[in-house]
């Protein structure tokens, strides 16, 4: 009982010592004091803002590389058994060569801020700057920042890295089941080092998409989904069908996926992860608006979704009399790329009717690319492709900046040269080493003949 | 000795097992095959392409029995298999010329 009079004695006298101690500093301090009540009466300091910023490109980074697993699982599921190692093989490959050729000379070459090789920021950039891509030192402070007003450099990369990775997966789902694993991972290379981030930078990287035509594709409706689409139509042109998907006399032969569950399950992984697509391409959480922004794209994201899922339901319900499961699948995914080249703009209800669209669209367009022969294992080409079109033309209904030829324009200037360069990459790939497997190889399915691990092997 | 084989509806396995049970034939093996006899097969629809399953699923069940009780089998098996609708399948009954327990290494019907 009398052990702590003492010292409680002793930590009053301490205390009552600093407060008056204190006094004169609060005094002399009273100007910093001031200021800091007026930056926390009109917002967030500039610190939290770079924070805020950084964070949400954090989180959407880790939400854009969760799509690599939904589309692993969605080609897992649209391909049949003998197939499924070697497109799982194929997916995580190209995910590693996106992300390296990216670091390697992706970046800079889409980012170039304003060190165009060729153009300028203001008369039209076309080629952006070469060299491996740098991140911030460890532990900067805010006068290390590479841009204090935007967000850390080590936040951008990883976000946009994803992009990339994503712009390459498309491809595979289209050619699964009948290419060789090296030309698919040369081809990515190529995708991914040059295709992809020159063309982004005439939009993204302030080229002169943005600058001369007033561009708008806020998450990439264009710039990612349809450049994964153009590659894949270029690749499945000179590719071919799969042995036996089409007879002579035109008819078709259905090849059912292997896994209806995981077809599922990475639409909803993909569903998910375009909230960070989407979500994060707002590419600011600091402001009371660009929260509120951000959980407004989310939702109309969200909302594309769904459109596209209930217009292939109905659709397939109408049309064939029997709701197709990968209709519905591929019309969620459909009304995700319709809303990414505006997901901020459009109420709720209209996101949901662009969403819808992509919807149709999937549903009319698959047995079109059937009647032209054109073998497309998943529906890429209509999701990414087609969808990824529609989507760019809808940003005028929502959007005032954006002109429908603009828009129409930077369509045609994107699809053209994506298309065309693939495919030259295609035909060189094609003539120097071919594209396709044996035809016994084929038919064996290639987890057997080029992965040498069977993706059942106890399912005989 | 006599190998009794049945193809039938995969539905109808368990009132197959309990039915030849009650006859106190305790062994048998079963396949699952596919085929068709006069049941047509079905049509399905895979994104826009509409293509016919002509084969069914069944399954092959087969017994090895004394010649004196094959024909009970057979009618056991074909009471408990029936639907009475296009498809509940057949009956064979092969001759079966030897027998072995492979454990023991018994022969003929004690190997049974």
């Amino acid at each position: 009982m009398t052990g702590f009079k003492t010292p409680l004695k002793i930590a009053g006298g301490v205390a009552l010592a600093s407060l008056l101690l204190s006094l004169p500093a609060l005094g002399q301090d009273a100007a910093p004091a001031e200021e800091a009540a007026a930056t926390l009466s009109e917002g967030v300091s500039a610190d939290v803002v770079f924070i805020l910023n950084s964070f949400l490109m954090i989180l959407g980074g880790i939400l854009v590389f969760w799509m690599a697993a939904g589309f692993a699982m969605v080609e897992a599921g649209m391909v049949r058994t003998k197939n499924v190692s070697m497109q799982l093989l194929k997916n995580v490959s190209l995910f590693a060569v996106a992300c390296l050729m990216y670091y390697v000379i992706g970046y800079n070459l889409m980012y170039p801020l304003g060190n165009w090789a060729m153009g300028s920021d203001e008369t039209g950039g076309y080629l952006g700057a070469f060299g491996i891509a740098v991140l911030e030192a460890v532990g900067i402070t805010a006068d290390g920042a590479d841009d204090f007003s935007y967000a850390a450099t080590s936040s951008d990369f990883f976000f946009q890295v994803m992009f990339c990775a994503t712009t390459a997966s498309i491809v595979s789902g289209t050619l699964a089941e009948r290419i060789k694993l090296l030309p698919f991972l040369i081809f990515t290379a190529v995708l991914t080092a040059l295709i992809y981030p020159i063309q982004a930078s005439w939009k993204w990287g302030g080229g002169f998409l943005d600058s001369q035509f007033g561009f708008l594709d806020f998450a990439g409706s264009t710039v990612v989904h349809s450049v994964g689409g153009w590659a894949a139509l270029a690749g499945v042109i000179l590719l071919g069908a799969r042995r036996g998907k089409y007879n002579a006399d035109g008819s078709v032969n259905a090849m059912p996926g292997s896994s209806m569950p995981l077809a599922t399950l990475g639409v909803f992984i993909l569903w998910m992860g375009w909230y960070g697509f989407n979500g994060a391409s707002q590419l600011a959480m600091g402001s009371v608006g660009d929260v509120a922004d951000v959980g407004r794209i989310m939702a109309n994201t969200n909302a594309g979704a769904v459109g596209g899922a209930l217009a292939a339901l109905i659709l397939t319900a109408i049309i064939y009399k029997k709701v197709d499961l990968t209709f519905v699948l591929n019309g969620a995914l459909a009304g995700l790329v319709a809303v990414t080249a505006e997901p901020l703009t459009p109420g709720l209800g209209t996101a949901t009717l662009i969403g819808a669209v992509g919807g149709l669209i999937v549903v009319f367009s698959v047995p079109l690319l059937d009647r032209l022969k054109l073998d497309d294992v998943v529906g890429a080409i209509p999701v990414h492709l087609l969808a990824g079109i529609w989507g760019t033309i809808a940003v005028v209904f929502t959007n005032p900046d954006a002109t429908l030829g603009g828009q129409l324009i930077s369509i045609i200037i994107v699809g053209i040269f994506v298309f065309v360069v693939s495919f030259v990459v295609w035909f060189i790939l094609k003539s120097i080493m071919g594209l396709r497997p044996t035809a016994e190889d084929e038919d064996l399915g290639l987890d057997k003949a080029e992965v040498g691990v069977e993706a059942y092997p106890e399912f005989k | 000795m006599k190998l009794v084989v049945a193809i039938i509806k995969p539905s109808r396995l368990e009132e197959v097992r309990q039915a030849l049970n009650s006859l106190d034939v305790h062994g048998m093996t079963v396949t699952e095959v596919k085929g068709y006899g006069r049941q047509k097969g079905h049509s399905e629809i895979y994104r826009g392409t509409e293509y016919a399953v002509h084969f069914l699923p069944k399954l092959k069940v087969e017994i090895a029995v004394d010649d004196g009780i094959a024909d009970a089998v057979s009618a056991a098996i074909r009471d408990a298999a029936q639907t009475g609708r296009i498809g509940d399948g057949k009956i064979f009954i092969l001759d079966l010329l030897a027998v072995t327990r492979i454990r023991t290494g018994e022969t003929g019907a004690s190997a049974l």
